[in-house]
């Protein structure tokens, strides 16, 4: 039924329920979302898997997981015996919060202090703490990012406008296929008496990965 | 390897689609069709390799169909591949799902 009529589909879905459109829907992305939907019910109904299962599939990789990273240390900043825990046991810290790393290899948490400052990398690959962060940005896939990290961090720091004082020790750490790392950064001044989650929304993916600090700016409400 | 870094890490022609190395969904029911898949294979419904294969020939198919009039959607190709391996796991079947979607367009939106 290719009619092939040029004007736009533009009908704005203001609530009028005007019968004029009763023809099957047209176009592939309607009727994908409608099929998408089907789908989902019909599993949902026979048992198969619930809707939450779903939203996790999505959240796993998508968008949620640099929060996992975040809500981390925004505990480890109010609470020194889980920064211990989790210095000693990443998974298991992670575990804590109800965030499942149990499928990652060997994640290590490093603590930047005022006198070392910790930058992951992945030479070889792209080796990332996904389960905690997510999938990892293109620039740090990227040759540049990898080969320079090493040789000269504090250069690539600076281009993501992160300059650290002359004293601070830069500790570069390679990911490995069995290793993964995530940084907790350091607390920033002015953010006394934040709750957890106003803590949580300032800790960027970028912050956890090393090239940048957390700025407290004002407190996001939450 | 975990499902987790095999959905991450699929290569060629069934790569996920992605800008700036994060995910792009162009409307919510890829995003929808993206955690079907993956909450099924975690689920052990079936495992990633099975749906990959699947995609993989999806996408062949579609290309050796001279590339049809329709423009192409990845997530189109994914849902038919989430579809095949459904049927093929007798978990659902096509016409319970054409049955289901009639009665979804069927009912008005509130």
């Amino acid at each position: 039924m290719s009619d092939g009529h040029g004007h736009d589909h533009g009908h704005d879905h203001d609530h009028g329920h005007d019968h004029d459109h009763d023809e099957p829907v047209e176009g592939a992305l309607p009727a994908a979302a409608l099929r998408t939907r089907a789908i989902e019910s019909l599993l949902v109904e026979k048992g198969v898997l619930t809707a939450e299962a779903v939203a996790r599939g999505v959240d796993w990789l998508v968008s949620r997981t640099p929060t996992n990273g975040a809500r981390i240390v925004a505990r480890a900043w109010v609470d020194p015996a889980y920064k211990q825990r989790l210095l000693a046991d990443a998974k298991v810290a992670a575990g804590e919060l109800g965030i499942d790393a149990a499928q990652s290899v060997t994640v290590v948490a490093l603590e930047n202090t005022a006198a070392v400052h910790h930058l992951v990398v992945c030479t070889l690959c792209s080796c990332y703490p996904r389960a905690l962060l997510g999938p990892p940005p293109a620039w740090y896939k990227s040759n540049a990012y990898r080969s320079r990290a090493v040789v000269e961090p504090r250069a690539v720091m600076a281009e993501f406008g992160t300059e650290l004082p002359a004293e601070v020790e830069v500790r570069v750490v390679d990911s490995t296929a069995d290793i993964r790392y995530i940084v907790v950064p350091r607390r920033p001044a002015g953010t006394d008496g934040w709750s957890e989650e106003q803590l949580a929304a300032i800790v960027t993916r970028d912050s956890l990965v090393g090239v940048v600090q957390p700025v407290a700016g004002e407190p996001v409400a939450v | 390897m975990s499902v987790e870094d095999a959905v991450a890490y699929m290569t060629g022609t069934a790569a996920l689609p992605r800008l700036n190395g994060e995910l792009v969904f162009d409307a919510p029911w890829e995003s929808r069709a993206f955690g079907l898949a993956v909450g099924l294979s975690q689920a052990g419904s079936f495992t990633w390799d099975e749906f990959r294969e699947r995609l993989i020939v999806e996408i062949a198919a579609w290309e050796a169909a001279g590339h049809p009039a329709e423009e192409w959607s990845y997530y189109e190709r994914w849902l038919a591949a989430l579809e095949s391996i459904l049927e093929a796991k007798g978990i659902a079947g096509g016409e319970e799902i054409d049955a289901l979607m009639d009665a979804i367009a069927a009912t008005p939106e509130h």
